[in-house]
């Protein structure tokens, strides 16, 4: 396993076939309304993403390989302060999610927040829920607010692949361990020639998911294949990601991403994984998970990524009161699969979808999934399918494919590209939905704030 | 001449012929006449059509490819020459498929066993699914046949001579990703999960689209049918090419299967007579051989025996009580003994919530620790995953008090037998108990009715016997008492079959059906003892006749007590019938601490760690202290195998004649799979039809000269000897 190539793993990116669908899939309403008022309830407090930014998107072992990931989240957090020129003091709390930990900065969320200068007296914790960690740390500091606990939220996510914790054995671990407790030499002698070789043998990070053994690219492979979705459907997916998100880079629309001075290094402005080909090269990679008749490969699954992102999230009372300019409402549906339904709104209602694009194959099958009445009846209790998102509204500036997907950080980025579409595209209503390994899933209805 | 084919049909894809195998009377694919005629006629179209260049064979069943030959094909048959021509045509057909000019790719998911796997092995290619359900093997020998379609021949040169023998003799079941490691598979295909169709249907799909790929790419040379080498397996080569070393193998293979069939089944020397005669003297003498010798074993006792029993086994795991009003979700299990935790074990991991009680921690954890060793076992086979072990576990819940037992649905106490122990806990078992709660007891002598004795509603009361170890042995043996209501039957045998269980279901009485049969044989041991003959001899005459474990070895792993405490029970409820030997001998062995196994003592000396065993030097003394004068004309080795053997198969037969038995196929699967019944005589009643109750009963009139009424054959067995038309099986 080589952990330098940027295309050849992706480690926790969602889960099983079955439970994933339950994510992405279940999204429907049951009241047909078409008329498009806020989604505002009486008693219920507004809560407003008031700017959101990322670290450029790097393939890991590039320009970021000699950081730390509290460096990456550090820049992401002082560029958020920058582009709102938000007072150290004023935050609340700082929450961010990841999901590969740095053993050095297990709450990477108090490293960062203290070296971007927050005040040491704002808590902040750290959230882990694989690929959705960065939804979970905005839909914490969404229930902060609604509880009536703060005002004012940083919420983000970060993820370095560049480096990841490589143990010993726990044979090893276990003889070092007691190597400390020794407590003379002939007992230390003994202990150390007690090492064999298989001692040395490192355990790398889990690949495969705890409970099911499964790596996510199998995973991913084995579910395009229940769901039909071909060779070619998966290719001409990543293609289309990654033309889109040229485009938008080109068109200058990817306004979230802060430009970022690495020590010793040169200053990224860019995501570098942005990559359109052709599908004859796309064709002509050899599967990368299930060999020889896979379809899925390094072209047409996301790439290992390093990146941060950050968003101020704040009560709308609050965020008026000082001085700034929303752009959007959240309303968040931790894990809920009726995100719409309790909206009240229809697929058709919705002008902006982002969907977290782990692997080609499995955000095809998700589309599958929405738009097939069996899988409706038999398995999420439905009369009818749900219906597929219109593909013009679909993942238009790019998606985790083409972009980037830094386990941790991903969240946070759709939801402000959620955001900047509307305002772009004069949209009102936005649908972020992402799956996780363990079968678990997020959605949310993001309403354009009045302009 | 056109009709409808309804087993086997194919589709043409492009190039490729898609052939499917459905029986549509049947939940597995047999290779049935239908089948293979149909199948037959498939093939020459498909040969005959200019647009196929290569053929993909998969069933439409999901869990089943092929189950093997269809056994009332071969039963059918009258003489060994009739078997012999269904082999030869089984061998002509695949052959053809095996010469086939199109290549044949076998796509497998599902059980691939038998006449199935040796259709597989004659293709060009197979595929299969990484499904728990796929399992290749040759199981013929089980039956007391030989794989007869060319798998003697086919199968050295595919996994190796040992690899084969291996397969062929033990007849064990292979795992896809084995049968990869092994060459018996060339590719593996995942099962899917939930997509737009059902997971098995999409699964069979996509083992086919994979498979139409393979058979293209052989078409089109992406893929070789010749497997590159490795240095191993040219090493490999290399020895088995030496004539000298193949002896050598044969030699060996021969030793040790005569070592543990004691020449007691002819099938497994005869598949080493037809791997034989194919590597020596070449294919056609090889698949003669295999076709002769098939018809041979067809003929034998011994595979009547073995395919009685495989359709008794079949029988008893079917609830012929109907479906219990409400099934068995919460079980409790009293007592975390041996036992109590065998029977938690079997049932944990089968969806039912367990709840293990004893009185004391120390007992508690023992028995959770033996629950625990057991599903950790199965990960060291990786027959499941460190996560299903833990959430198996979290279904079972220890305890020390009665709480949680008003949700259960069944309790089964396995506390100590004594009649007054179990009387207190039915009585404070019942006082937490919903009204609808089955109270089964575990119990291996204790006639269920006195304990039903002390229960306020005795139709809720059942016996269930299991065997020790609960996990390893297959048999239930389930007691009813006249008032124990039909629902209650059927609810047990549902968790009974869930566990994994083969039920024979037994009326009340003193040792029920298993245990009064092994009781007069015991006590015939006993005398045999006192008449100076030594626990290794007793062992090896027993084990000489068939029985797996020897007589003096079963009486130690029982336990002394066990068996001095039934021979007490049984003698004082039977009178002296069940006499012989001294129970004074078994009570001296235990007040003497000999209790068997457990106690490290009994009539062998049990060291821990160690496999090989010596008679207990102590025990000498004491037989001579009990020492008969054994009388020559009744002591050859023969006699005292029958001694032993025809008090064992007359009280059988009794319990058949008293009603004890349902019939004569529950009481031979509950003596061959709970009391080790030699399996070549197919259990007692089918020992009776082979062996003829005359000659039984002539026999057991020269022991009765001697030892009286022991040996008094019972009424059914005297009818039956009578008259020569009468028998147990037809």
């Amino acid at each position: 396993m080589k952990w330098g190539q940027p295309l050849s793993l992706t480690l926790i990116v969602f889960s099983t076939a079955t439970r994933s669908l339950s994510t992405s899939v279940q999204l429907h309403a049951q009241v047909q309304t078409k008329s498009k008022k806020t989604l505002a309830k009486p008693g219920v407090k507004n809560i407003v993403l008031v700017e959101g930014v990322r670290t450029p998107f790097l393939l890991s072992g590039t320009t970021y390989a000699d950081l730390m990931p509290h460096d990456l989240a550090r820049a992401a957090l002082q560029g958020l302060l920058h582009k709102t020129s938000l007072p150290k003091d004023a935050v609340d709390y700082i929450i961010y999610g990841t999901v590969i930990q740095e053993v050095k900065t297990s709450n990477v969320a108090r490293e960062a927040s203290l070296g971007a200068g927050f005040s040491d007296k704002i808590p902040s914790h750290t959230v882990t829920m694989a690929c959705i960690s960065s939804n979970v740390a905005m839909t914490t500091g969404v229930g902060l607010i609604t509880a009536g606990q703060c005002d004012t939220i940083v919420a983000g996510g970060v993820e370095f692949m560049s480096d990841v914790p490589i143990r010993h054995s726990r044979k090893m671990r276990k003889t070092m361990l007691a190597l400390n407790r020794a407590k003379t030499l002939g007992q230390r002698l003994s202990l150390i020639g007690s090492i064999r070789m298989a001692h040395l043998t490192p355990e790398l990070p889990a690949v495969a998911e705890f409970s099911t053994a499964e790596t996510m690219g199998h995973s991913a492979d084995r579910l395009a294949a229940a769901f039909g979705v071909t060779r070619l459907e998966q290719d001409e997916f990543a293609l289309r990601s990654h033309t889109l998100a040229k485009q938008a880079q080109d068109a200058g629309l990817l306004s979230d991403v802060i430009s970022f001075k690495v020590p010793g290094r040169d200053t990224v402005a860019k995501d570098n994984g942005i990559r359109p080909s052709s599908m004859e090269q796309l064709a002509k990679l050899k599967p990368a998970f299930i060999k020889p008749h896979g379809t899925v490969t390094a072209a047409n699954s996301s790439f290992l990524t390093d990146g941060a992102s950050a968003v101020l999230i704040m009560s709308e009372e609050k965020a008026l009161a000082m001085g700034y300019k929303p752009k959007a409402y959240l309303r968040p549906a931790y894990g809920t699969p009726k995100v719409l339904a309790r909206a009240g709104l229809t697929m058709d209602d919705i002008d902006v979808f982002e969907f977290h694009e782990a692997f080609a194959g499995q955000i095809m099958a998700n589309l599958k999934a929405l738009d097939s009445d069996w899988f409706a009846q038999t398995y999420m209790g439905r009369k009818a399918k749900v219906g597929a998102p219109a593909m013009e509204k679909f993942n238009l500036w790019g998606g985790s494919l083409s972009l980037g997907h830094p386990f941790g950080a991903t969240g946070c980025r759709l939801v402000t590209t959620v955001a900047h579409r509307l305002l772009k595209e004069g949209g009102q209503y936005g649908l972020v939905a992402a799956c996780a390994a363990g079968g678990q899933g997020h959605a949310m209805v993001i309403e354009a704030y009045p302009q | 001449l056109t009709h409808a084919r309804t087993h086997v049909n194919y589709e043409v894809k492009e190039d490729v012929a898609v052939i499917r195998m459905n029986d549509p009377n049947s939940k597995v694919n047999t290779l049935s006449v239908r089948m293979q005629n149909e199948m037959i006629e498939v093939f020459d179209e498909v040969l005959a059509n200019d647009a196929v260049q290569s053929a993909v064979l998969i069933s439409s069943k999901p869990g089943c490819f092929i189950a093997g030959a269809d056994i009332n094909m071969i039963q059918a048959c009258n003489t060994s020459e009739e078997v012999t021509k269904l082999s030869q045509e089984g061998q002509k057909m695949f052959e053809r498929i095996e010469k086939s000019p199109k290549p044949i790719v076998a796509a497998i998911n599902g059980s691939c066993l038998g006449g199935g796997l040796e259709f597989a092995i004659a293709c060009q290619y197979r595929v299969a699914t990484k499904s728990k359900k796929t399992v290749l093997g040759t199981p013929e020998v089980m039956l007391g046949l030989l794989p007869g379609a060319g798998g003697t021949q086919r199968l050295p040169k595919m996994v190796g001579i040992p690899g084969a023998f291996d397969m062929m003799l033990t007849g064990r079941n292979i795992k896809a990703d084995k049968a990869k490691k092994m060459g018996l598979v060339h590719q593996l295909v995942d099962p899917l999960g939930p997509g737009l169709k059902s997971p098995e249907e999409r699964t069979i799909e996509y083992l086919e689209e994979v498979a139409i790929q393979c058979a293209r790419g052989i078409v089109h040379k992406k893929i070789s049918l010749t497997k590159k080498k490795g240095m191993m397996q040219k090493v490999q080569d290399y020895v088995m090419g030496i004539a000298f070393v193949r002896q050598q193998i044969y030699k060996n293979v021969n030793g040790k299967v005569m070592k543990m069939s004691k020449g007691l089944y002819p099938a497994p020397l005869k598949i080493i007579e037809s791997v034989k005669t194919g590597l020596e003297q070449g294919p056609d003498s090889g698949y003669l051989a295999e076709a002769q010798n098939f018809g041979k074993l067809a003929m034998t006792s011994e595979s009547h025996a073995l395919i009685g029993l495989y359709h008794g086994q079949v029988a008893c795991k079917k609830n012929r009580f109907g479906v219990p009003e409400r099934p068995v979700k919460n079980l409790a299990i009293l007592g975390a003994g041996l036992m109590g935790a065998g029977i938690a074990q079997v049932t944990v991991d089968k969806g039912i919530h367990t709840v293990l009680k004893d009185t004391t921690v120390e007992g508690l954890s023992r028995g959770q620790q033996q629950v625990y060793k057991g599903l950790n076992d199965k990960i060291k086979k990786k027959a499941i995953t460190s996560f299903e072990r833990d959430s198996t576990l979290s279904s079972l819940t220890g305890q020390l008090d009665y709480s949680g037992f008003e949700k259960a649905d069944m309790v089964i106490e396995a506390v100590f037998e004594d009649i007054n122990i179990k009387h207190r806990v039915i009585k404070e078992v019942e006082a937490v108990i919903p009204p609808h709660c089955i109270f089964a007891t575990n119990t291996s002598a204790l006639p269920i009715k006195d304990i039903a004795a002390a229960s306020m509603r005795p139709e809720k009361v059942i016996g269930m016997h299991y065997f020790s170890p609960v996990d390893k042995m297959q048999l239930l043996e389930i007691i009813t008492t006249d008032k124990t209501s039909k629902d209650t039957t059927a609810s047990a045998v549902a968790v009974g079959l869930k566990q994994g269980k083969v039920i024979i279901v037994v009326g009340d009485g003193p040792g029920f059906y298993t245990t009064r049969c092994l009781a007069p044989m015991l006590a015939e041991a006993v005398r045999v003892l006192q008449e100076g003959v030594n626990p290794k001899k007793l062992d090896a005459l027993t084990t000489g006749f068939g029985f797996p474990v020897g007589a003096a070895t079963l009486a130690d792993e029982v336990g002394i007590d066990v068996a001095a405490h039934v021979a007490e029970d049984l003698g004082k409820a039977f009178g002296s019938r069940f006499g012989g030997g001294n129970v004074d001998v078994l009570k001296t062995m235990v007040e003497r601490g000999f209790k068997g196994r457990k106690s490290g003592k009994g009539c062998y000396v049990y060291t821990p760690g160690l496999k090989s065993k010596d008679v207990n030097p102590d025990i000498d003394d004491l037989l001579e202290k009990f020492k008969l004068t054994p009388n020559p004309s009744v002591s050859s080795d023969s006699d005292v195998q029958y001694r032993l053997v025809s008090r064992f198969v007359n009280e059988a037969v009794m319990c058949l004649q008293e009603g004890i038995l349902n019939g004569p196929v529950e009481g031979d699967i509950g003596a061959v799979f709970g009391l080790g019944f030699p399996p070549c005589l197919g259990g007692p009643f089918r020992f009776v039809d082979t062996f003829g109750a005359d000659k039984l009963v002539e026999k057991m009139r020269r022991y009765e000269e001697v030892y009286g009424n022991h040996f008094t054959p019972c009424q059914l067995l005297l009818d039956h000897a009578k008259d020569s038309n009468k028998r147990f099986h037809k």
